[in-house]
């Protein structure tokens, strides 16, 4: 079993609630990627979720298309992004990495090689936010062989037959998306996703972590009280916009947030 | 019900398969989101394309609306100039609102219609897919928005006034390459915010099951003309039909109903920019690489690590890096064969078109021209070409004025 699966299912039997972050990897350059990855982790984040920057991120809000733009300025391939994670695992051979993004630059490393050299960093995980199960079949099998996990998503939209069809596909956790819209987009209607994931709890066996629109230490108990985990990305990567000339303040202002949101997680278990 | 659209027609083979596919190409490759609307399209799709009434309502507006059928033009001036093959234009630029793009958002505004959304969105390069979804959105009484790059407001100015003209609403598209693909990227992002009363009407026969297919259906109108007015006109079948291929709407729509008759060339025409040799293009099937982008699988400008190239032509409306997944297979089965021409020969085209035949043709058609001369040149008198002169250029004289120093203000 992979470092997710293990990690999702020891936070389960725990009773604690799961903390997953996203932020693109080489934003705003690539020297900041794994000392931030550290703090995160040192900062109380379970997973780490690293978004591969594409030219065309289709699914994304303002915050993220720009932390893309920004990572691809700074010359950062999937093959960097692979090495990031590298480094990342000569300090911690503990957390669970899942490389997030768009299919096109994994078809043109070619999918066996991707398994391969994904296998060899110590990546743990995928989230392609444009391929459906059915379009995965074959990725997947590269994937298995190589003992990476496939994370995919449900939306409010999903029917309760697909998300069936859904979580007995996906690894480790699934993916709740909480909101129609892009990443980053306007507030939450927590009483609502409440209701929805409520509902998706009774299909999904696994661990169902919510994302999309948590900014917060308020939102984030909000959204976990009714799901196993959140997961938080444009709050954070907008802080890492605002400072991005200064790699203290963007440290100190990411890992101020995580704490402030773990917290809030803690205490609903407490 | 007149033989315009009639839905399935038995003898075409039965592609894409259920779940979108020809051969490796097309497909669903969306977020989950978008996949229960897809699925909702679908089949509001498979139930109206057979139904008497949505027909009926079709073909009444293409008549009646639109001026089809577009007439079949023997260029007679422009075959003696091209010395060899005799050509023939099939006129959609005489289609209300100037291209073929009309044929595809009349049918997408009635389902939408029938699918009770009453705001449509469009992505629009050169505005001709632009104009036609705002046109259609005044026609039907719904509200419309467009996404285009700010790159090709700038180019396409007269355009972008006339949706305004038409009640749309106008986003400019400053990410990216701030072309079509980047108002596309856009318009999807739209389309998953406002999922609940918004119908995406993707202008070509690209991006995700069941558009490739939708579009090609509704385009097809021109090719099943086409064929009928030459059997009448001058009996049999064509030697080559050529068309232009940005995203390869119109072509698709020509082509189609020629593809079982293995004897007609089909010859779709790309956008060599300045030289396929200089990189500065937008030719994915002459020069690009199998990949996915949009939703589908298809052939990419790409560069090593797959990230979509930045593409180059002179026509914003070819200016793309992608192409519908259907030319993707056939040419993989070589069924049709695709070539590209120079922005250069692409203006020579256009401007001999004005002169021997007193016809203005849009810069994306005129790619089509050119290659159709240059194939005359190759064939016998006794051979016929019919070139689809997707739209007229109006919108392209700024262009002209600019690149002849002309201010026309």
């Amino acid at each position: 079993m992979s470092r997710l699966s293990s990690k999702a299912g020891l936070l389960r039997d725990l009773g604690k609630k799961a903390l997953v972050t996203y932020i693109v990897a080489g934003d705003p350059d690539q020297s900041v990627t794994v000392p931030l990855m550290h703090k995160l982790v040192a900062a109380g984040v379970d997973v780490i979720e690293l978004g591969v920057p594409f030219s065309d991120p289709e699914a994304e809000g303002p915050v993220i298309q720009r932390a893309h733009e920004r990572a691809l300025r700074a010359g950062t391939s999937l093959l960097d992004v692979m090495q990031l994670v590298a480094e990342f695992r000569n300090l911690d051979q503990a957390t669970p990495v899942v490389l997030m993004g768009y299919l096109n630059p994994i078809e043109k490393m070619g999918y066996e090689n991707f398994a391969q050299q994904a296998s060899k960093c110590g990546i743990d995980g995928t989230i392609i936010v444009n391929l459906p199960p059915e379009e995965a079949a074959d990725l997947s099998c590269y994937l298995e062989q190589h003992d990476i996990e496939s994370v995919y998503l449900l939306a409010p939209t999903t029917t309760p037959e697909r998300a069936a069809g859904i979580s007995s596909r996906s690894r480790g956790f699934v993916y709740y998306v909480s909101l129609k819209g892009t990443t980053g987009a306007g507030s939450l209607n927590t009483a609502e996703v409440s209701g929805k994931v409520r509902a998706m709890k009774k299909i999904v066996k696994m661990p169902l972590y919510v994302g999309f629109g948590i900014k917060n230490g308020v939102t984030a108990a909000a959204v976990a009280h009714e799901s196993d985990g959140v997961v938080v990305g444009s709050a954070i990567v907008d802080y890492m916009a605002f400072h991005e000339n200064n790699i203290g303040e963007l440290e100190t202002s990411v890992v101020t947030l995580v704490q402030e949101i773990r917290s809030a997680l803690d205490a609903l278990v407490a | 019900m007149s033989d315009r659209y009639s839905g399935v027609n038995e003898k075409q083979p039965l592609l894409p398969d259920e779940r979108g596919h020809f051969g490796i190409y097309g497909g669903k490759f969306v977020s989950e989101t978008l996949m229960a609307a897809l699925d909702d399209l679908e089949n509001e799709y498979s139930r109206l394309k057979v139904d008497e009434n949505f027909l009926a309502t079709l073909n009444s507006d293409l008549e009646h609306y639109v001026g089809r059928a577009s007439p079949l033009y023997h260029a007679q001036r422009l075959t003696e100039a091209a010395g060899g093959a005799q050509i023939w234009l099939k006129r959609e630029d005489l289609n209300h609102t100037g291209a073929h793009k009309i044929n595809n958002c009349i049918g997408q505004a009635i389902l939408a219609k029938h699918m009770g959304k009453p705001r449509i969105i469009a992505e629009t390069g050169a505005g001709q897919h632009g104009v036609a979804a705002a046109t259609v959105a005044a026609r039907f009484g719904l509200s419309c928005c467009v996404y285009m790059g700010s790159e090709d407001i700038e180019r396409q100015s007269h355009n972008v006034y006339r949706m305004k003209l038409l009640g749309a609403e106008v986003v400019p598209v400053t990410s990216g390459s701030k072309t079509l693909k980047d108002a596309l990227n856009e318009a999807m992002r739209d389309w998953v915010t406002n999922i609940d009363d918004t119908h995406y009407i993707i202008g070509t026969v690209a991006g995700p099951h069941p558009y490739p297919m939708i579009v090609r259906d509704f385009q097809a109108v021109i090719g099943r003309e086409a064929k009928q007015q030459f059997a009448s006109r001058q009996g049999g079948l064509p030697d080559a039909v050529v068309a232009c291929v940005g995203g390869g709407s119109n072509a698709m729509g020509i082509f189609y109903p020629f593809l079982d008759d293995q004897d007609v060339r089909l010859v779709g025409v790309e956008a060599g920019g300045s030289g396929i040799a200089s990189g500065q293009h937008a030719a994915p099937l002459t020069a690009g690489e199998v990949g996915v982008l949009h939703g589908n699988r298809t052939y990419l400008m790409q560069d090593k690590n797959g990230l979509i190239a930045e593409t180059h032509s002179i026509s914003a409306g070819l200016d793309y890096p992608g192409v519908g997944p259907e030319h993707a297979w056939l040419k993989d089965i070589k069924r049709a064969e695709y070539v590209a021409v120079t922005d250069q020969e692409a203006l020579a085209a256009f401007r001999q078109l004005n002169l021997l035949e007193g016809i203005l043709p849009a810069l994306e058609s005129s790619h089509a021209l050119a290659y159709a001369m240059q194939l005359a040149a190759s064939l016998p008198v006794e051979q016929h070409i019919i070139v689809n002169l997707s739209g007229r250029g109006d919108k392209d004289v700024p262009t002209m004025a600019k690149i002849d120093g002309i201010s026309i203000g």
